[in-house]
């Protein structure tokens, strides 16, 4: 194998044998075997998957339920067998399909801290040696000789997440065990995802969250139907796992009323910024929902603009059109970071070219962990520019120059993914004037 | 250069199982993988009863008590034989050795589902991990057939350790079965009730609580002794209680004849431990 190839998987099939009624019994058995009849529908799971993942790599294996994802994790954990195809994995592994396997309830935390290491490979020197670090991290100090039915649940996950992260091993396989606990001990998770990176392990997680995929991986595999349907940048394979979203969601009678919080959030603040004299423009958002929702409740849309999963020009776009003269305000709302300074960016050329002579209000939604980890961690020199993200703040401020002023500015979110909305009003002279003078 | 692991397709993958098997079972890991699943197992067996492990002796000295008086003291089956009740007593213990591990046994790997769908452990050692509770009580009942052969004047002599050989004739039969039928249980649900009815059977068929000599028929008589559980309790007793006992050798008149039941346990274990093999890599699918 080629020395920085830590996972190769060539042309996995995997299919399930699904019973029509489930044959527990002897007699069903024996009835079957006299009809010779198949009672069972085969149902392919894979259908020829094949993928890389380079050493060190955080790679995010994301789709809808039922797609196949937890199939290939089980694969590579070597839990299922491939009907064919090549599986090759160079080091070692460790599988968190779940969290706390082998958790007796009527043992106490020291008695299953020790059970499930073991179960993980853990000898019982290196337990020992790893115990105080394991309490210690989980902060159950003076809980550990109490049975775990006493625990709660928030205290059993991080027991056996205190565990789990023990391995040493080059390769883990992560399968959404974050899906629980409290915010505190969520950011702690986010903290030792960021040190596996730093420490260049290999990482395959499996998530339906794409925020999470987004804001750890550094590669993402959308699997649909039993195949690889996108491959590559996180927020590339995000909108493609939109578009499929939207694909199923069409059937939905469901369809104008907001999917999740962020969009009954987005709604909420549209219907409260502007008002039913505005000429409102979404730009960057995808499908429409939003136009579509925001409408029927009497505001004016006058369209939006989706990107079919590149990263092109949405205003430049909309600026051909020729609807762009009477727009008074836009929306840019989007969950890719760097979609949104794209926008930004041609947003002000737009606008220095004079391409929106009524715009008066921009309203801009958008995911800002990444720019929080920039200010936190990074050399303030070294701000306005790391690889093709920028400083939001600076776009911003250039969007000043032609007398956007931002007038507010409100989050919300948890620690794994903060959005960040700004309300950004044209003043112009005669108007400041104006304040000033009353 | 680490070791690369690489499995293709079904035929490949047997390979690195077998090419690896013996070598990977005595590792440090499933060591530490069996000794705690025992001791979670020895530990929640007994959880929140009052007499805890007492009941492991009481058990087979109850069910004993309950024998004893039925066929000892009112039918007076036992009176040819010297020392009749630790006769009878260790004919009890090994049979409930031998019925504790196939019936946990069984249950092994269904009992351990979320092990089996979860985790990469080989599947094998939940198997020998139940067994091996069996075995620890095995231990603790034998205590007390000890005592009780030394209040009722019984012989030791050098002898009497053949006993271990017996015991580990039964065990390889029981884990060969185990393994057996814990794998067949993952697919046949019914193999739980009709194993119930075996073991009812074969207690009966097996001569413990009655002297093999009461059988008068040559033939059925053979045909008994041929059962490797019943050729070790003879054994075991001939061994550690009386030499009065009839023997597989005595039946058949060759001191050679004990080949045949341990040709059985062992083809018991073979053809458990393969079934397995190729059943496991199915198992959490199956389950």
């Amino acid at each position: 194998m080629v020395d920085n190839i830590a996972i190769k998987v060539i042309d996995v099939r995997k299919s399930f044998k699904l019973p029509h009624q489930k044959n527990d019994s002897v007699k069903g058995i024996f009835l079957n075997l006299f009809r010779r009849k198949k009672s069972y529908e085969k149902q392919e799971v894979l259908r020829g998957i094949s993928f890389e993942a380079k050493k060190g790599e955080f790679l995010g294996i994301v789709g809808r339920n039922g797609g196949g994802k937890s199939t290939i994790l089980k694969i590579l954990a070597q839990i299922y067998q491939p009907d064919s195809g090549t599986v090759e994995i160079d080091g070692n592994l460790t599988p968190f399909i779940e969290l706390g396997v082998g958790f007796n309830p009527e043992l106490t935390g020291r008695e299953n801290v020790f059970l499930n290491g073991a179960l993980l490979g853990f000898t019982k020197k290196r337990m020992m040696k790893m115990y105080d670090d394991i309490v210690k991290f989980a902060e159950l100090e003076q809980f550990m000789d109490q049975k775990l039915k006493n625990y709660s649940s928030g205290m059993q996950v991080r027991l056996a997440f205190s565990v789990a992260i023990q391995a040493k091993t080059d390769i883990l396989l992560i399968d959404e065990v974050l899906a629980v606990g409290d915010a505190n001990f969520q950011k702690k998770c986010f903290d030792v995802f960021e040190s596996f990176k730093e420490e260049g392990r290999t990482v395959i997680f499996i998530s339906h969250s794409m925020q999470q995929v987004i804001r750890f991986c550094d590669r993402a595999i959308l699997i649909n139907k039993g195949q690889i349907v996108a491959d590559g940048d996180p927020e590339v394979v995000a909108i493609e796992y939109d578009m499929l979203n939207d694909e199923t969601q069409k059937n939905n009678t469901s369809r104008l009323k907001p999917k999740t919080t962020r969009e009954a959030r987005i709604i909420e603040d549209i219907l409260s910024e502007f008002s039913e004299d505005d000429k409102l423009l979404e730009v960057a958002a995808g499908d429409g929902r939003i136009v579509k929702i925001v409408n029927s409740l009497g505001i004016k849309m006058m369209g939006t603009d989706s990107i079919n999963g590149k990263k092109t020009s949405p205003v430049r776009l909309v600026a051909e059109q020729n609807t762009i003269e009477d727009v008074t305000g836009l929306i840019i709302t989007d969950n890719r970071p760097s979609l949104t300074d794209e926008v930004l960016q041609n947003l002000i050329e737009d606008i220095g070219n004079g391409n929106f002579p009524k715009l008066e209000k921009i309203y801009i939604h958008m995911p800002f962990h990444h720019y929080q980890s920039f200010v936190k961690n990074l050399d303030p020199t070294a701000l306005p520019h790391i690889g093709d993200r920028r400083d939001p703040l600076d776009l911003l401020r250039k969007l000043s120059r032609y007398g956007f002023e931002a007038i507010t500015v409100s989050s919300y979110g948890d620690l794994a993914f903060q959005y960040r909305t700004f309300v950004l009003r044209k003043f112009d002279e005669d108007y400041k004037e104006a304040i000033w003078n009353s | 250069m680490r070791p690369t692991i690489a499995y293709q397709s079904v035929e490949m993958y047997n390979q690195w199982i077998s090419m690896k098997f013996f070598s990977r079972i005595i590792s440090q890991k499933n060591i530490a993988i069996f000794t705690q699943l025992v001791a979670a197992d020895f530990k929640i067996k007994y959880q929140g009863s009052a007499l805890g492990y007492f009941w492991s002796l009481l058990k087979p000295l109850m069910m004993f008590s309950v024998l004893y008086l039925v066929f000892g003291v009112i039918f007076r089956i036992g009176d040819s034989i010297p020392n009749y009740p630790i006769y009878l007593l260790l004919g009890i213990v090994l049979w409930s050795f031998f019925a504790e591990t196939t019936q946990n046994g069984l249950q092994a790997v269904v009992s351990r589902e979320d092990l089996i769908k979860k985790i990469r452990i080989p599947r094998w050692i939940v198997v020998l991990s139940t067994s091996a509770s069996a075995l620890i009580n095995l231990v603790l009942n034998l205590v007390v057939v000890f005592v009780f052969a030394i209040f009722t004047g019984v012989d030791f002599g050098w002898t009497s350790l053949l006993l271990i050989i017996f015991i580990l004739e039964i065990y390889i039969l029981a884990l060969g079965l185990s393994l057996l039928l814990s794998a067949l249980y993952v697919r046949f649900r019914d193999i739980t009730y009709i194993w119930d009815v075996v073991i009812q059977a074969g207690f009966y068929a097996t001569p413990i609580l009655y002297p093999i000599t009461l059988i008068t028929d040559p033939i059925i008589l053979k045909i008994m002794i041929l059962s490797p559980i019943a050729s070790s309790i003879q054994g075991a007793r001939d061994a550690f209680v009386t030499s009065e006992t009839l023997t597989i050798s005595e039946i058949f008149n060759s001191p050679y004849a004990f080949l045949i039941p341990l040709g059985i346990s062992l083809t018991f274990f073979v053809v458990g431990l393969l079934y397995f093999r190729k059943q496991s890599k199915y198992f959490a699918e199956n389950l």
